[in-house]
C-alpha cells in the first residue's frame, strides 16, 4: 500500500507547487497591474491617509489638505478654485491628477526619495508621516489681475520674469474649480468632470501651457531679430509692396485690409514693425532665407518638444516651411506657425533681456515636511537669442510699436512699455450666406485671435507677459488685436509693477 | 518536496528511511504485479528482522523537539501580534500577552497530552498546527481591527464585532477535543468496528443542512450551515472526518473484492462492473450535495478522498481514472445546472469584467499584487477590502501583508504537515491505519489547495476554509479532531514493538475482519 501512499504524496506536491507558481504570477508577474488597477483603493487610501503638502504662491496656500472625519482622512482643498485651478490641476479619487498636483505628485504625497529621512523620523516618533509643499514663482496681484482681464472670455495670459525665467502669472479661461473634482464623494466628483470635459468652454484645457495659436504678427518679432542677427539695422530699407506676389504659387500676400505701408513701397525695418507691415516682413524672410528664420526661432525655443516649468508645455512650431511662399506666410505668423501663449511671453523675454533667454520655471522652492528646503530654483540660461546691441535696437523698435503704432493701447502712464501686436487668422472661412444656420457660430469662430507679447519698463524690463484672447479681434483689422489684447498686457504688467514698487 | 516531509532528520526517521529505501530498491516485491498486492508492503515489513525496527526502548521519541518548536512558533505568533499592535496603534499593547499566552497555553496543553498519552507520536505535527493556528488568530484579531476602523470612517461595510474572541474559544473547544481524543482513544483501530454507524453519521451531518430549511441552513447561496441561537456550525467539516473513518474501514474490508481484475481497456485493468458500485453510490451522495447544498469544495473533497483512498487501498490505477472521468461529469453537469457554479466560473475566467460578482475575487488580487514579494508588513495593508476576508479569503490577507515570501512560508509549513501525515501513514503497521492517516492528510491537503487555489484565481472559488488558518468554529474543531487522529495514528506507527518475536495480532486487526 506503500507505493500508491508515496504518489499520493508526489501528487499533493504537485499540487502545491502549482499553489506556489500560480502565487508568484499573480504576486510578481502580475503584481505590478494589479496594484496599479483604477479599481485598486489600496494604494489611493493610503495615498489619502496622508497629509498632502500645500501648494503655495507667495506665502497662501492655493492647494491643501484639511483633516475630515471619512475614510480618507484628508480632503483636498483649493481656496482660490478658478484663479490657480489650470496651475494646481486637481487631485482627485477617480480621474487621478492633473497640473502641478501630478507634477509634484511625489513631493507632494510624501514618497519623494528626498523626504526619506523625514519618512524614517516620522516612523520612530509615530508622527502620521506628511508631503512636502511646493511653492510657486507666481505672483498674486498679476494673478488676480490677469484672470480679471480674461474673465467670460477664452483665451490666456503668460507673464515671465525675463531676468530669471520665473513664471509671474499663467491664466486660463474659462477656467475651473478643482475642489469639486476633489470631492470624497463618487456621485459629485463624475457629475463635475462630466460637465467640465462636456462644455465646449473646454476649461479643464490650460490654454497658458497646453494650447498654441497661430501668433500673427507677434512672429515678427522674432523675423526682425533674425534681420537684425544676419547685418540689417532698424533703418534698413525694405522692399513693401501694396501686395506681394508669392513664387512659385498663384497666391498672393498683402497688407491687412490691403492697405499701403506708405512711403511708395519702401520702409525701414524699425517702421515696418511699428505699424506692422505684412508685405516687408514677407519679402524680408524669403531675402534671409528658411534656415536663418528656423535657427532663430529655435533659439527662442520654438520647436522644442522637451519642455518642462514642470508642468508639461505642448511645444510651439514653426511648421514645415515647403518653399518661399510658406516662408512668407509664416514670417507673419500664419501658415502652419503655432506657439503657445508661454512661447509668445519667452518671444518678449529674451528680447527684454538684452537677447538672454531664460528657462521658464514655475516652481521657485520645493519645501520638506518641515519646512525646510529641499530645492530651490536655480534661473539657468536656455539661449543667447541675439546679441546684446541687436537686443538693445529691437527693444526700441519694439517701444515704437507701443508709443506710435499698433500697440498704442498697452500704454501704461509713467511706464515705458515695449511690444508686439498679432491678429491671427484661424484659417476659419467667414460665412458669406446670413441665411445659414451655424452663421453666428461660424461668424464667431472665423475671428482672428487677438495678440500682444510685450515687456515693461524698457530701460530695466521686469516683466514680459503674452496675452491671446481666442477669435478677440475683428477681420480685415491689423490694429484690432492691439486694441483688444494690448490693453489686458498693460493692466497685468500694471499691476505686477505696483505690487513691487515701481510706478 | 515530498522529501521535505517524507524523510525526518532524527535517527528513529533515518531508520526508517532506510527500510522505506530498501522497499524501493526491490526489498519485496512489487505490489502492482500480485493479487495480494496490498499485503505486501506488511508482509516485507514482517520479513525484516527485529534488529531494523525501532526496538531500542531509549530511541528519543521527539518530545523534547517538539516542545521547542511548538516554542518557536509561539514567538512567531507573539512577534506577529506585537508587529500588528506596533504597526496599528504605534505602540505594544498587553494584548501581544493574550494572544501569545494563549498559543503557549495552547503548544503545552497539546504537548503534555501528547507526552502523557501519545509519546511517539511525530513531533513536528503540533507545532506546524500551533503555528497556523497561532498566525491564524493574530490575523483575525488584525482585520477586527481593520474593519472596525473602515466602518468608522465609513467605508462600504458595517462592523458586527470582533471574531477573534470567538474564534479563541472554538480553538479552546477544538483542543479540548483533541485531548479527550487522546486520553479517551488509545487505539484508533477501534474505529475501523464503527465504520458504518460513522459512516451514517458523517451521511446524515452532511445532508442535514440540505433537509434543513434555507433560512437556518443557507449562507450566501450554498446550504451547508445549521444556525441555532447565535451560533452556526458547518457539519459538512465534522463529517469529513467521520466518512474517512467509513471510507478506511470500508475499503479495509473490501479492497480484495475491488483489486480483483476485470477486463482491460487500453492497458488500464478495469475493475469488475459490479465492484464499482460503491464508487457510484459516493458519487451520487456528492451530486446529491451538490444539488442540494450548492457546495462545490465539499462535494469536490469528500469525492476526492473516497476516489484516492480507493486506489491507496487497490493500487488500481483504473479507479483514478473511473473517478476522474465521474467528477467530470458531476461538474459538467452541475455547471450546467446551477447559476451558482456558471457565476463562478464566470467570474473565475472574468474576475475584473463581472461586476459585484467579481469584486471578491478581484479585490482579493489586488491585494495579493500589492503585497507583492515581501508585503506591506503585517497590519500595512488594507485585506479588510476583501469582503469575506476572515473565512474564505484570509489567504490573501497574507498575501498582502507579509508578500509571496510569507504565504509561501505559510504553504511550506501546511505542506510539512501535510507530508508528515502521509508519513505516517508510510510508516503504519496495518491497513486502516495507512488509510485513515492518508485520508486525513489527504483531506487536509486537497482542502489547502482548493481554498488556495480559489482564493488566488488558480481555479474557481468554492467556499471552503482553509483549515486552522480561517475563521470558523466548525472548521477548527473538525480540524483538532483530524489532528489528534492523526497523533494517534503516527504515536502507534513508531512506538516501538514489544521485544520478541513479532505479534501478528497487533498488525493486522483489519485483516482478521477481512
Amino acid at each position: 500500500m506503500n507505493r500508491p501512499i508515496r504518489r499520493v504524496a508526489v501528487a499533493m506536491g504537485v499540487l502545491l507547487l502549482a499553489l506556489v507558481l500560480n502565487l508568484n504570477f499573480v504576486q510578481v508577474v502580475r503584481g505590478n497591474s494589479y496594484r496599479s488597477n483604477p479599481a485598486n483603493s489600496r494604494v489611493l487610501l493610503d495615498e489619502y491617509s496622508r497629509q498632502r503638502g500645500a501648494i503655495v504662491v507667495q506665502g497662501v496656500p492655493v492647494a491643501l489638505s484639511v483633516k475630515t472625519t471619512d475614510r480618507y482622512k484628508y480632503l483636498r482643498k483649493y481656496p482660490q478654485g478658478t484663479l490657480y485651478g489650470p496651475i494646481t490641476g486637481y487631485y482627485s479619487l477617480f480621474y487621478g491628477e492633473s497640473g502641478m498636483e501630478a507634477a509634484e505628485s511625489n513631493l507632494l504625497n510624501g514618497n519623494d526619495p528626498r523626504l526619506f529621512g523625514t519618512r524614517f523620523a516620522d516612523l520612530l516618533t509615530g508622527r502620521d508621516p506628511r508631503g512636502g509643499s511646493v511653492v510657486l514663482t507666481l505672483n498674486r496681484a498679476a494673478q488676480a489681475e490677469a484672470f480679471k482681464q480674461l474673465v467670460g472670455r477664452r483665451g490666456a495670459v503668460v507673464a515671465l520674469d525675463p531676468a530669471t525665467g520665473a513664471i509671474l502669472a499663467a491664466v486660463s479661461t474659462p477656467s475651473y474649480d478643482p475642489s469639486a473634482l476633489s470631492s470624497h464623494n463618487p456621485d459629485d466628483i463624475e457629475r463635475a468632470y462630466r460637465k467640465l470635459s462636456d462644455d465646449p468652454g473646454m476649461p479643464l484645457l490650460n490654454r497658458a501651457l497646453n494650447q498654441t495659436y497661430p501668433p500673427g504678427s507677434v512672429f515678427k518679432v522674432v523675423v526682425a531679430a533674425t534681420a537684425l542677427q544676419n547685418g540689417r539695422t532698424p533703418a534698413t530699407v525694405l522692399a513693401a509692396p501694396d501686395r506681394l506676389n508669392l513664387p512659385q504659387s498663384t497666391t498672393s500676400l498683402e497688407n491687412f485690409g490691403g492697405e499701403s505701408c506708405g512711403g511708395g513701397g519702401k520702409v525701414s525695418l524699425d517702421r515696418a514693425l511699428t505699424i506692422s507691415c505684412n508685405t516687408a516682413f514677407a519679402k524680408l524672410a524669403m531675402d534671409l532665407g528658411t534656415l536663418a528664420v528656423r535657427n532663430e526661432a529655435a533659439l527662442f525655443g520654438i520647436d522644442d518638444q522637451s519642455r518642462t516649468v514642470p508642468l508639461p508645455v505642448t511645444a510651439s512650431t514653426m511648421g514645415p516651411v515647403v518653399d518661399q511662399a510658406a516662408l512668407a506666410q509664416s514670417a507673419i505668423g500664419q501658415r502652419d506657425v503655432r506657439v503657445t501663449p508661454l512661447q509668445a511671453a519667452m518671444i518678449s523675454a529674451g528680447v527684454a533681456n538684452n537677447g538672454v533667454l531664460m528657462q521658464p520655471y514655475l516652481v521657485a522652492q520645493e519645501l520638506a515636511p518641515n519646512l525646510s528646503v529641499l530645492s530651490r530654483a536655480t534661473p539657468a540660461q536656455l539661449n543667447t537669442v541675439m546679441d546684446q546691441e541687436s537686443a538693445i535696437e529691437l527693444k526700441r523698435m519694439m517701444q515704437n510699436v507701443v508709443t506710435n503704432g499698433t500697440g498704442t493701447a498697452a500704454q501704461i502712464p509713467g511706464i515705458d512699455v515695449a511690444g508686439k501686436t498679432g491678429t491671427a487668422d484661424t484659417g476659419v472661412a467667414c460665412p458669406t450666406d446670413t441665411a445659414a444656420p451655424d452663421f453666428e457660430d461660424t461668424k464667431r469662430a472665423c475671428a482672428p485671435h487677438a495678440w500682444f507679447s510685450g515687456f515693461a519698463p524698457v530701460e530695466k524690463p521686469r516683466i514680459a507677459v503674452a496675452v491671446v484672447l481666442e477669435n478677440g479681434g475683428v477681420t480685415g483689422g491689423e490694429t484690432t488685436g492691439g486694441k483688444a489684447a494690448a490693453p489686458v498686457a498693460a493692466a497685468v504688467m500694471k499691476a505686477y509693477l505696483d505690487s513691487i514698487g515701481i510706478k | 518536496m515530498s522529501a521535505l516531509g517524507l524523510r525526518g532528520r532524527r535517527r528513529g526517521d533515518a531508520a526508517r528511511n532506510r527500510r522505506a529505501d530498501a522497499a524501493r530498491n526491490g526489498g519485496g516485491p512489487d505490489p502492482g504485479t500480485t493479487g495480494s498486492d496490498g499485503r505486501s508492503d506488511q508482509a516485507a515489513d514482517e520479513r525484516r528482522p527485529d534488529s531494523e525496527r525501532s526496538s531500542d526502548p531509549r530511541m528519543p521519541a521527539g518530545r523534547g523537539t517538539e516542545l521547542v518548536l511548538s516554542l518557536a512558533a509561539v514567538v512567531v505568533v507573539a512577534a506577529a501580534e506585537a508587529i500588528i499592535e506596533a504597526t496599528r496603534d504605534g505602540r505594544v499593547s498587553g494584548r501581544i500577552a493574550s494572544y501569545g499566552t494563549f498559543a503557549l497555553v495552547l503548544a503545552l496543553v497539546a504537548h503534555i497530552a501528547i507526552r502523557w498519552r501519545a509519546r511517539y507520536a511525530d513531533p513536528v505535527l503540533l507545532p506546524c498546527v500551533v503555528l497556523i493556528n497561532g498566525l491564524g488568530l493574530v490575523m483575525i484579531h488584525r482585520l477586527d481591527l481593520g474593519l472596525k476602523q473602515s466602518a468608522a470612517e465609513g467605508g462600504p461595510d458595517r462592523y458586527s464585532g470582533p471574531s477573534a474572541p470567538t474564534q479563541v474559544v472554538w480553538t479552546a473547544l477544538g483542543l479540548a477535543l483533541f485531548v479527550g481524543i487522546l486520553l479517551f482513544l488509545r487505539d484508533h483501530r477501534v474505529l475501523a468496528r464503527y465504520g458504518y454507524t460513522l459512516g451514517l453519521a458523517g451521511l446524515v451531518f452532511l445532508a442535514l443542512p440540505s433537509v434543513l430549511p434555507a433560512r437556518i441552513s443557507q449562507v450566501n447561496g450554498a446550504r451547508i450551515w445549521i444556525r441555532v441561537g447565535g451560533f452556526s456550525i458547518q457539519p459538512g467539516e465534522l463529517s469529513k472526518i467521520a466518512l474517512t473513518i467509513f471510507a478506511a474501514a470500508y475499503l479495509v474490508s473490501k479492497r480484495d473484492v475491488l483489486s480483483a481484475a476485470g477486463r482491460t481497456v487500453l492497458g488500464l485493468e478495469l475493475p469488475r462492473g459490479r465492484d464499482v458500485g460503491p464508487l457510484v453510490l459516493a458519487w451520487l451522495i456528492c451530486i446529491g450535495v451538490l444539488v442540494r447544498g450548492h457546495d462545490l469544495g465539499t462535494s469536490l473533497m469528500f469525492f476526492g478522498v473516497f476516489v484516492v483512498l480507493l486506489y491507496v487501498a487497490t493500487e488500481r490505477v483504473s479507479w483514478l481514472v473511473i473517478g476522474l472521468l465521474l467528477f467530470a461529469g458531476g461538474t459538467y453537469l452541475a455547471y450546467q445546472l446551477f447559476d451558482t457554479l456558471r457565476t463562478r466560473v464566470d467570474v473565475w475566467l472574468h474576475p475584473f469584467d463581472t461586476g459585484d460578482a467579481g469584486y471578491q475575487l478581484s479585490q482579493s488580487l489586488f491585494g495579493l499584487g500589492t503585497g507583492g514579494l515581501f508585503g506591506t508588513g503585517l497590519g500595512g495593508g488594507r485585506p479588510e477590502t476583501v469582503p469575506v476576508v476572515k473565512s474564505d479569503f484570509i489567504v490573501s490577507a497574507f498575501g498582502e501583508e507579509l508578500g509571496l515570501f510569507g504565504l509561501v512560508a505559510i504553504l511550506t509549513v501546511y505542506g510539512l504537515l501535510i507530508f508528515r501525515g502521509l508519513s505516517a501513514a508510510l510508516s503504519a503497521r496495518d491497513a486502516f491505519s495507512k488509510l485513515l492517516a492518508t485520508g486525513l492528510s489527504f483531506s487536509l491537503g486537497l482542502q489547502t489547495f482548493i481554498v488556495m487555489a480559489g482564493a488566488t484565481r488558480l481555479l474557481p472559488e468554492t467556499g471552503l476554509t482553509m483549515p486552522f488558518l480561517s475563521y470558523g468554529g466548525s472548521s477548527l474543531v473538525a480540524n483538532y479532531v483530524l489532528l489528534a487522529l492523526l497523533v494517534r495514528v503516527s504515536d502507534a506507527a513508531r512506538r516501538p514493538r514489544p521485544v520478541g518475536p513479532a505479534d501478528a495480532t497487533e498488525d493486522e486487526p483489519a485483516e482478521v475482519a477481512a
